[in-house]
């Protein structure tokens, strides 16, 4: 390379005493020479590169085809082992959980809605209740379901409610911290439900669901959203009653058993999750979650006590009830909530679990008690 | 005349020299770079079942993101509810969305291919995707306008399957000898599939424009006869159960005939923990699986997986 400078150079010189020679004629010719030189190594740069660069591009591609190729068959051995196995459930402390919280389910039913409705509460979330109890104006010892001796219809609703709830007290007050009532089209996450409850005190009064705020002035909890009362509340509902402090004032039993709370005292409870979002859902999950302008004459935005919205924000990913549940819903909530789910995705947001600002009331209660005993 | 003619290619050759050892210069320095990092590899032993499912964090992002998936939507300008919904919701989970419409749509953004005969877009689609996106991603993942797709669980499948090979993958259907990806459910190709696909569309003999029988045939029977001349046969997607991964129903169609066939194991009969796609679903019912799949769970409930996926940046609803 070195011998082609100098030979080009030594042109040059050649040529440059050949002009020196040769006046006039011999000048147009060297220049000439020198500028095809000149433009000679232009268009030999410009050549090569355009060719390295090709090259460069097929090389640099061949190396990176072969570093993955380098890194999946890498990745592939170690993953031999474990691609057998699908992705695995782990449900260690959910197990742990349904020891600590007792949670007693009672749902209302009638004889005509056990094989359409009711059926489909048992397959589902029932069985994941401590204790499952249906209750219907007849008894039925196949299903089973528990007689209360009402008729059935709308008018009999608050009068199911204060049997069935005077009927578990006086059977199981002792085999459970909390009385849930839910109805044969509400779906109920118990896992979430048990995180929310483990946080208080089941001898204290307690009185948990979805809060409407219309015609008492505590307000009062959805009946369709499923709601909760502590033992010691149902101790004292119980006790209310045989005192003549509450009677059936109305049928509409969601708004009856509020007011029987405000006679009491017992203050609805707040069941908005870590970031302010709701947990017990009146209404189907389409309408929850789909964004739109709120129709204002519609009775939800009325009724809900905290400020609601519709859209991602309307739900809590720890929900822990949905309402107008229909019998193939009931099997869809089972799926999406208990077996689909995205392999390896780390949520957005994070559980109940995490320590957070307002640490006094979410501090859980368990940490600081022994279990209860069994009897 | 004669010196001019050799000063000209003397220039030539000089100039030629002179950007040799520039750029050998340059390279070795690269070369001696990536050389480091391979050898660092061979140092890593392979561990067993326990220690891959104790990787930290970082290795099993690192081991996620070598999967990289394209996926190819097919909208029309009728289903603008679906476009959007497609954006807002699983769409973003794929390393790119590319939307593709029969003809150039005001409103929303996609890639026009011109043309309302589905074969020939479903071609047009596969040749844009190659020579736009062959080198960034290694799968490419073809899809309908009513098909929600959770992604993660695609490259859960994908995990163990060589991108260098011809993969091409989906629901199969037999149609006399022919087995075919049913295309409402979706189609996989690994990146070697597609590249043998791109060459062998422009053999008008064994893959012409007009479908290689004198009836028309549907797309994803065309797809099929065309891969098969490059030696691509294929392969039914299933979990480990035998569950179907791509489904061509959707998931409420899906519960209410495992309710009449078996009433007393309604979700274990019905469908699969992992499953990819449910076609079939409107646009509203895009968001609520979005929730359903990203954000319901129950408390006290983990999973011990060997890949790591994110939530994407900017979104609300995942």
């Amino acid at each position: 390379m070195v011998a082609q400078w100098r030979e080009g150079f030594e042109l040059l010189q050649v040529e440059r005493e050949v002009t020196a020679d040769q006046n006039t004629m011999a000048v147009p010719r060297s220049v000439g020479s020198f500028i095809n030189f000149i433009v000679g190594i232009a268009i030999g740069v410009f050549i090569c590169s355009y060719f390295v660069s090709k090259a460069t591009l097929h090389i640099q591609r061949n190396m990176q085809t072969n570093q993955n190729r380098h890194n999946f068959n890498h990745y592939n051995s170690l993953l031999k082992g474990i691609t057998n196995c699908s992705s695995r459930r782990d449900q260690s402390v959910a197990d742990e959980l349904y020891k600590k919280v007792r949670i007693l389910c009672w749902v209302m039913t009638a004889p005509k809605n056990l094989d359409t409705k009711a059926k489909h509460v048992k397959a589902t979330w029932g069985k994941r209740c401590s204790i499952l109890l249906f209750m219907s104006s007849e008894s039925n010892p196949d299903f089973p379901t528990i007689g209360l001796e009402t008729k059935e219809g709308r008018k009999q609703l608050y009068w199911k409610t204060i049997k069935a709830f005077h009927y578990v007290h006086r059977h199981h007050i002792d085999e459970a911290d909390w009385f849930l009532k839910a109805d044969d089209d509400t779906y109920v996450v118990v896992d979430n439900l048990r995180l929310l409850l483990s946080k208080y005190n089941p001898d204290e009064p307690l009185y948990m669901g979805r809060r409407f705020k219309m015609f008492l002035k505590q307000g009062y909890m959805s009946g369709g959203a499923g709601y909760v009362l502590s033992r010691e509340s149902l101790k004292r509902y119980v006790a209310a009653f045989s005192d003549k402090a509450c009677n059936h004032t109305s049928h509409v039993e969601d708004r009856a058993l509020g007011k029987c709370m405000e006679i009491l005292g017992i203050t609805p409870g707040d069941s908005r999750d870590d970031h302010l979002r709701e947990t017990f859902l009146p209404l189907t999950l389409l309408s929850h979650l789909i964004k739109r302008r709120p129709d204002s004459s519609f009775w939800y935005w009325k009724f809900t006590y905290y400020k609601a919205t519709n859209g991602p924000e309307c739900c809590s990913d720890l929900a822990i009830s949905f309402h107008y549940v229909t019998p193939e819903q009931m099997h869809i909530l089972e799926y999406y909530i208990y077996h689909l789910h995205a392999v390896g995705y780390k949520y957005r947001r994070k559980d109940f679990e995490e320590a957070s600002e307002d640490g006094e009331r979410r501090n859980s209660y368990l940490l600081t008690t022994a279990p209860p005993s069994t009897p | 005349m004669m010196t001019e003619g050799t000063s000209f290619v003397k220039g030539v050759m000089l100039g030629g020299m002179f950007c040799l050892v520039f750029t050998l210069f340059a390279n070795t320095e690269i070369r001696g770079g990536s050389g480091l990092r391979s050898h660092e590899h061979h140092h890593l032993k392979a561990p067993n079942k326990e220690e891959l499912l104790k990787l930290p964090e970082a290795k099993r992002l690192e081991l996620s993101l070598t999967i990289r998936v394209l996926c190819l939507i097919m909208v029309t300008p009728k289903e603008i509810g679906y476009w959007a919904s497609a954006v807002e919701t699983w769409s973003k989970h794929c390393d790119k969305a590319v939307f593709y419409s029969p003809e150039t749509i005001k409103i929303f953004e996609s890639v026009s291919l011109a043309t309302a005969d589905k074969w020939i877009q479903t071609r047009k689609a596969f040749q844009h995707a190659y020579e736009n996106y062959k080198d960034n991603y290694n799968w490419f993942f073809l899809v309908e306008s009513t098909t929600f797709a959770i992604i993660e669980n695609l490259k859960f499948f994908l995990l163990n399957k060589d991108p260098e090979q011809p993969f091409y993958v989906g629901h199969t259907v037999k149609s006399g000898d022919l087995e075919y990806v049913e295309s409402s459910s979706g189609v996989v190709l690994s990146i070697e599939a597609l590249e043998r696909l791109y060459r062998i569309l422009d053999d008008s003999a064994k893959c012409p424009e007009k479908g290689s029988l004198l009836w028309k045939m549907s797309q994803d029977k065309e797809l099929a006869v065309c891969l098969k001349y490059t030696g691509v046969l294929a392969d039914n997607a299933e979990d480990d159960e035998g569950k179907e991964l791509f489904n061509s129903k959707n998931i409420n169609t899906l519960v209410v005939e495992a309710m009449s066939k078996n009433p007393n194991e309604v979700v274990e009969g019905c469908c699969s923990d992992v499953a990819i796609t449910f076609d079939g679903n409107s646009p509203n019912h895009m968001h609520v699986l979005m929730y359903g799949v990203y954000r319901l769970r129950p408390y006290g409930h983990t999973f011990n997986d060997a890949l790591l996926f994110m939530p994407p940046v900017g979104s609300d609803n995942d």
